[in-house]
Formats: structure tokens, C-alpha cells, sequence
């Protein structure tokens, strides 16, 4: 029974293995039942979903290493897991509706979304960069399809098709990087990477090489400057609760990646890719904050939004400490409860003739429907970073951390820009709050209000009861140095 | 001449330029792109080959056939949602791409 012993050490990847399985189950579902069978499929895969954040939070609290040193689960793993698993089982329940409605009842998205979610926990837990790839194309395959899942749709194929050209493009990149770091160390695994650059005083340029392709392959993923240009295009042309997805747990999943292999791989080449991840930090702040000013479509406005936001995140990884680290992983939960509440928003933004998406249409939102008004209001200064509500606490955090690793200049940089994205952040309230009613929204869905009230509830109370968010946040980035 | 690691690594290096430059100086046809694509894929499998020969270590070889795999799933899923595009638009030229600007 040696096989059998062997197989139950595989135990930490149990939450993935699940979710593998229940996609697969769900998909012969699916195939017999056909489109009857969506509302079933979508309950089930978000049960899937908690299921696999129950089980990843349920392992012991300990560095755990297997499939030959290729995935490892640790404090960062169940952090950076449990959320976008969450992230993702909200993102299925905000499409319930909407897609009933311009009547896309293909029951792939949830199925698809879960498929993501598994390539999602092989990226977060990979320990080489053969799992680094094999996860990151399992989560992006899946994106390429969800984005163009509204296939009679113009220019939701268009934004399917920008996502895989400049995707693959990507992935090319990464893969260029990927070898000519296992060229120049001898190895594909972290450890070994990282003692490899170790034994120089400085890494041979190969390999520095191969680092900054690897991170360009990263910086596509999280939307990081100069990489972002699919951002706009695939969240305006993609559904809202495709783009909402897109901006939460698979932005977190790349977000954990970066910073897996940046510590975990490259710790003794700091000083080779902390000045690419400043670059990247500050061109993708100031870029998010100047080019979402003449936005009118709110989609489009937000994928600048959170352009800016992959900024204001990678201000923590810049750092490279552990308090950066710290500051990436409250900043990045934070960010995820705030965007799936504004992406409720607009997937609440429902004229006569079906979804509309221009800024001003919110115009009067705050006598026809005060307590969404409310909430978006709440939203936006969170997102500026207005104290005491939860944003502030994310960035905070982040420039706190630069400061004390003495990266001065990205820090006034990075305030600067933050006050510069108040504008049109504040341009929202005011056409909410002072604007002549133009039209009236139509009913709001029960789960989007849902995720609307929790995302809200968040955000307002976080200041109240921070703790356990920053112990765990803080036992998660520790477990990585 | 003695045929060194450096000359596949030049090779590789030549093709990967060669696909990034298709990408995005080809201003025809989609299909060329994904060929680019492809083309990429093949330089660096060129060289993690090339590595794990010299290096007498067989992951580079695992690597290269793993990312054959990926990129035949990847060019499937290209091709299928090129063909959703070509229904709602009716043409595969890269300047029809182009309903969404900003």
C-alpha cells in the first residue's frame, strides 16, 4: 500500500483537487442536463467554491512542500486562497441574474470560473516555475473563454479576442523569462533559484534577463504598466460580472504569484527587480489616475481604477520587507471587497432598455435610490483613501512600509497620484449627489444588493475591528520570509 | 565550427524577436498573430532544450514538452474565439479589431 500512503500526503492540495473534480462532475452535468440544469450548476459551483475556502482554511498552520517541491502551502497560501476562492463564489453569484437577462444561459460561466479558481491555487501555491506556468495558464485559458462568453455579442468577442492575443503574448514572455533563469541557475525551483544567485555578489545578466521578462509576464497579469492595455478594452467589452471576476480574485491570484517569486526566488537580487517593480509601481499609479479622467463609460473608468490600484499594491511588494508584503495582502482584500461592491453597482444600473453604463447616468442616484448612493459614495472615498474607511487602512499600510524602506520618491509620487484619482472618484458623488435626476434605475436583484450591503458594511465598519485582518495578513507574510 | 549553446540561444532569441515583431507589426490578418504566438512558443522551447542538453539536467526537457501542450490548448482556444469574432463581425483583420478605443 505504498502508493496509497503516498497519495495521502497530497492532502494540502485536497482544496483544488475538489474544486478540479466538482468542475469536472459540474461539466457532465451540464452536458447531460443542458441549459436547464444553469440555476443547479451555479448553486453548486458557488458551494464548491466555499467548500475548497473551508477546506484551505481547515489545513494545519504549517509550511507544507509536496509534488516534488512544486506546490507549497503555507500562511501566505491559506491567506491569499481563501480569498479568491470567496472572491470568485461572489463573482458566479453576481452573473445569476444579468445573464438570465441579456440571455446568455450558458451554464460554462460558473464551470469556468471554477476551472480559473483551481489554476488560481496552483499559481498562489507554486514553488517552481514549472507549476508557475502550468497554474497561470490553467487561470488564464479559463479568463479568455469567460471573456468572451457572450459569444453573439460584438464586442464581447473583441474583448475575448484582445485578452488571449496580448495573453499569449504574455504568457511568451514569461516562458522566455522562465528559461533563461532555468539556464542560468541550473534549476526551475525556488529554492534552488534563490541559492544559485546567492553564491555570486551579483546575479550574471542572464539571469537578470530573465527576471525582468519574468516580471513582465506578471506585471500583463495584474495589469501593471506598461502591460495594462487589454485592461479597459476586455472590462467595458467583457459582461459586468466577467469584468467584476476579472478584477477581483484573479488580479489577487497574480498579485500573490509576483510576490511568491520575487521573495521566495530572487530574495538576494533585490536589488535588481525592486527598481523594475518601482518603475512599474509608479507608471501604472499615474497612468490610472491621469487616464480615467475623460472616461464616461463607468466599466472603463473602474479598469483604470484598478490599474491604479495594482499601483498602489505594488508600493508594498517595492518595499520587500515584510511589512510590505503585510501591506500588499491587506491592501489587495481590501481592494477586493471594495471592487466587487462597485462592480454591484453598476451591475444595479438598470434602464428601460437593459444595463446602461455611462457615468452620467448615475446623475440623481441619491433621491431615486439613497442607499445605493450611499454606498457607491462610501465606495469611491474608500477607494480614494479617505480615513476611517477600509481603503485608507490599505494604503496606509503600503506607504508606511515604502517609507521605512526608504523609497521616498515612489512614496510622494504615489500620493500625489492617489490625490490626483480623488477627481474623478469625487466627480461620481457629486453627479450623485448634485445632478438633476435623469432617469430612474430599475429594481436592484436581491444578490447584488447582497453583496452590495456586505461590500458597504465592510468598508464602513473596517476601522472598527482591524485586528484579526492585520494578524492574519501579518502571520501570511511571514511565513514567506 | 563547433556548435555551442550560444547559437541556440541566438536562434531562440532571433524567432522569439521574430514573433514578437509579427505580433505587432502585422497589421493583416488575426491568424498571423496566432501563428506569432506559436512562433514564440517554439523559440523558447528551442531553448529550454538547448539548456537542458548543456546543463545535463532533464526538467528543461519536461518544461519544453509541457508548454507543447499548453500551446496547442491555447491555440484551440484562439482559434474558437476567433470564430465567434468572425461571426458577429464578419472579418479577421486586425483593423476590425478595433469597436472598443480609449
Amino acid at each position: 500500500m505504498q502508493s496509497l500512503g503516498e497519495f495521502s500526503s497530497l492532502w494540502p492540495a485536497l482544496p483544488e483537487g475538489v474544486l478540479a473534480l466538482g468542475a469536472l462532475l459540474l461539466l457532465m452535468l451540464g452536458a447531460v442536463r443542458g441549459e436547464r440544469a444553469g440555476d443547479l450548476i451555479t448553486a453548486l459551483s458557488v458551494g464548491l467554491l466555499v467548500l475548497a475556502a473551508l477546506i484551505v482554511e481547515s489545513l494545519p498552520d504549517e509550511r507544507i512542500i509536496i509534488f516534488s517541491g512544486g506546490f507549497v502551502f503555507d500562511g501566505f497560501a491559506r491567506f491569499v486562497k481563501s480569498a479568491s476562492f470567496i472572491a470568485s463564489a461572489v463573482a458566479i453569484i453576481l452573473g445569476r441574474t444579468y445573464f438570465r437577462e441579456i440571455k446568455v444561459v450558458h451554464f460554462e460561466y460558473p464551470i469556468l470560473v471554477v476551472l480559473a479558481s483551481v489554476g488560481m491555487g496552483m499559481m498562489i501555491s507554486a514553488n517552481d516555475l514549472l507549476a508557475v506556468y502550468v497554474g497561470l495558464e490553467l487561470m488564464s485559458l479559463s479568463l479568455y473563454v469567460i471573456a468572451a462568453i457572450d459569444r453573439d455579442n460584438a464586442r464581447s468577442s473583441e474583448a475575448g479576442l484582445k485578452y488571449f492575443v496580448l495573453g499569449a503574448l504574455s504568457s511568451g514572455l514569461l516562458l522566455y523569462g522562465a528559461s533563461l533563469v532555468y539556464g542560468f541557475t541550473g534549476t526551475t525551483a525556488f529554492e534552488g533559484i534563490a541559492a544559485a544567485v546567492t553564491q555570486g555578489a551579483r546575479p550574471p545578466l542572464g539571469l537578470v534577463f530573465g527576471l525582468v521578462f519574468l516580471i513582465a509576464g506578471f506585471a500583463f497579469k495584474v495589469s501593471a504598466v506598461p502591460f495594462h492595455m487589454w485592461t479597459p478594452d476586455v472590462y467595458q467589452g467583457a459582461p459586468t460580472p466577467v469584468a467584476a471576476f476579472f478584477s477581483a480574485a484573479p488580479k489577487f491570484a497574480a498579485m500573490a504569484l509576483f510576490t511568491r517569486v520575487m521573495i521566495g526566488a530572487f530574495p538576494q537580487a533585490i536589488a535588481a527587480w525592486q527598481q523594475v517593480v518601482v518603475f512599474i509601481a509608479i507608471a501604472s499609479m499615474l497612468l490610472g489616475a491621469f487616464a480615467a479622467i475623460g472616461q464616461s463609460n463607468i466599466k472603463r473608468l473602474l479598469a483604470y481604477s484598478s490599474i491604479a490600484n495594482m499601483g498602489f499594491a505594488l508600493v508594498g511588494l517595492a518595499s520587500a520587507t515584510s511589512a510590505g508584503i503585510e501591506g500588499v495582502l491587506v491592501y489587495m482584500l481590501i481592494y477586493l471587497f471594495m471592487t466587487l461592491g462597485v462592480f454591484a453597482c453598476v451591475l444595479a444600473m438598470r434602464g428601460p432598455q437593459g444595463m446602461i453604463e455611462n457615468v452620467e447616468d448615475l446623475a440623481g442616484l441619491s433621491k431615486t435610490n439613497p442607499m445605493m448612493a450611499f454606498i457607491l459614495a462610501m465606495m469611491m472615498f474608500s477607494l480614494i483613501g479617505v480615513p476611517p474607511l477600509a481603503g485608507f487602512f490599505g494604503k496606509y499600510l503600503v506607504f508606511l512600509a515604502a517609507i521605512e524602506a526608504k523609497l521616498y520618491a515612489l512614496s510622494i509620487i504615489g500620493v500625489l497620484s492617489s490625490a490626483v484619482g480623488a477627481y474623478y472618484y469625487l466627480r461620481i458623488i457629486k453627479i450623485m449627489y448634485f445632478d438633476e435626476v435623469k432617469q430612474s434605475l430599475g429594481p436592484v436583484p436581491s444578490e447584488v444588493k447582497l453583496v452590495l450591503g456586505v461590500s458597504g458594511a465592510f468598508v464602513v465598519l473596517f476601522a472598527l475591528y482591524p485586528g484579526p485582518l492585520y494578524s492574519a495578513a501579518s502571520a501570511a507574510a511571514k511565513s514567506l520570509f | 565550427m563547433e556548435i555551442g549553446l550560444s547559437h541556440f540561444l541566438s536562434v531562440a532569441a532571433v524567432l522569439f524577436t521574430l514573433g514578437v515583431f509579427g505580433i505587432f507589426l502585422n497589421r493583416k490578418n488575426i491568424i498571423i498573430i496566432l501563428m506569432s504566438v506559436e512562433l514564440m512558443l517554439l523559440a523558447v522551447n528551442i531553448n529550454f532544450v538547448a539548456f537542458s542538453a548543456f546543463l545535463g539536467d532533464l526538467v528543461g526537457q519536461v518544461f519544453a514538452l509541457l508548454v507543447l501542450t499548453v500551446a496547442a490548448a491555447e491555440a484551440a482556444i484562439g482559434l474558437a474565439i476567433l470564430v465567434t469574432f468572425f461571426r458577429n463581425r464578419g472579418s479577421i483583420a486586425v483593423e476590425d479589431v478595433s469597436q472598443m478605443k480609449g
